[in-house]
């Protein structure tokens, strides 16, 4: 992917609403990649975790919100155990996905739920899904 | 100690195989636990967002029941509200502002919560207040030659500060099996994400997270492998049918609660132990050794 970084990006509202959200200082990663390595979610991931912190660093928002990684990240915290650096990538997930939320882009539809999809599982896959799911 | 329990809202629907066969376990170890009355939601998910105070509203309140209780500490049975009641815990504790914030909406209560609270699973009672060696001692059918793989998930051990044992290598769970005289069978996922509530949406997600620790616990020789969380259950038992769908020739494997061992190893009657509620039944390999 070519990249065009830019003060303007940098310096981006959206990248200091994240690490607001967060609690985290995104510009700490060095890039390691032990969070990427150890997340049991990549297969299902088109950005990695370390790759969205660096979206982050570079104010790649756009590019950012359209990615499914937040979405696939289930806050199981491997990374945030591993991370040399102390960073609590989970948190930075959530901050991504709060940053969609708050503009009511929900991911999963509650209606459209068909009723084995509902009555099927525990009433805790429901209370999570709808928590990290819906605004 | 006086002890509240919080069940939590699957252990009184899906998972009453939990509960049942923990409170059976409780009893023939001679520990009292009080349900609390009026419990609510813990949440579920603990919010990651700083500024989201508004979901720690619902687990407080559940620590304000409990020390209306004049509880010591409260029990939870269920991975996801221990970690979630704990934690929000841990936050009211060292963040006075956010304490003063959620208290606001405390109104209704009879006080408001300063963090004293102690939020304990029960395998930290077994392991800290009645001992393993004690536990032992109670077994009236040793599960000699069961091999038991105990699959922690995120919840019991993830963050560090909140965890009941080490984050990377816990070993609760295998020193209880041992001690029901159940042979402990180490695997390398045994701490590695089910994908929890994205079984909703994307069961095929859980699918394929249920083949490779599956796979995992039964390559290392496990014959049943034993849980904590009803949500971990639910997908490590019940999506073994999608498994089969996308690897026919996986080998199913049954998933019981660490409580349903430990009641059958203490006496428990098979009305306790509620073996019928799972999808892939536990029964043959348990009547195979010959304890039902």
């Amino acid at each position: 992917m070519r990249v065009n970084i830019s003060q303007k990006k940098v310096r981006d509202a959206f990248v200091a609403k994240v690490e607001e959200l967060s609690g985290q200082k995104i510009l700490a990663c060095y890039q390691c990649g032990k969070c990427s390595a150890g997340c049991p979610a990549v297969s299902e991931m088109d950005i990695l975790p370390n790759q969205v912190i660096r979206y982050v660093q570079l104010g790649l928002k756009d590019e950012l919100l359209k990615s499914e990684a937040c979405w696939v990240c289930a806050s199981c915290l491997t990374c945030n155990a591993r991370c040399p650096k102390g960073i609590k990538i989970a948190e930075v997930m959530e901050a991504v996905r709060q940053v969609l939320l708050r503009k009511r882009k929900d991911r999963v539809q509650i209606p459209k739920l068909t009723d084995k999809q509902k009555e099927e599982v525990p009433p805790i896959a429901l209370i999570g899904s709808f928590r990290k799911y819906t605004s | 100690m006086k002890i509240s329990y919080y069940p939590g809202c699957t252990l009184k629907s899906s998972a009453k195989n939990f509960e049942d066969s923990a409170l059976c376990a409780l009893e023939k170890l001679g520990l009292e636990v009080d349900e609390l009355g009026r419990w609510n939601c813990c949440g579920t998910v603990f919010s990651l967002a700083a500024d989201d105070l508004i979901h720690h509203v619902a687990p407080v309140r559940n620590l304000i029941l409990s020390k209306e209780a004049k509880a010591e500490a409260m029990m939870t049975l269920c991975a996801m509200c221990y970690n979630t009641l704990k934690r929000t815990n841990e936050r009211v504790k060292k963040s006075p502002d956010d304490r003063e914030t959620i208290n606001r909406f405390m109104d209704a209560e009879g006080l408001a919560y300063n963090g004293d609270v102690k939020v304990l699973h029960l395998l930290e009672l077994l392991r800290d207040e009645i001992k393993f060696e004690n536990v032992a001692k109670k077994v009236v059918k040793p599960l000699a030659g069961l091999k038991v793989a105990s699959y922690y998930g995120c919840l019991l051990v993830r963050p560090k500060d909140i965890g009941l044992d080490d984050v990377e290598n816990p070993q609760v769970l295998e020193n209880l099996t041992r001690a029901l005289g159940a042979t402990a069978v180490d695997f390398p996922h045994k701490t590695e994400c089910c994908a929890s509530y994205q079984t909703v949406d994307n069961p095929g997600v859980v699918a394929e997270r249920t083949f490779q620790i599956l796979t995992s616990a039964r390559n290392a020789g496990a014959e049943v492998v034993s849980v904590s969380c009803p949500l971990c259950a639910f997908n490590l038992d019940n999506r073994q049918v999608q498994v089969v769908e996308r690897h026919p020739d996986f080998k199913k494997i049954p998933v019981v609660y660490f409580t349903q061992l430990l009641g059958m190893a203490l006496g428990c009657p098979e009305e306790a132990l509620r073996f019928d509620l799972h999808d892939v039944d536990p029964k043959p390999v348990l009547r195979e050794k010959g304890w039902l």
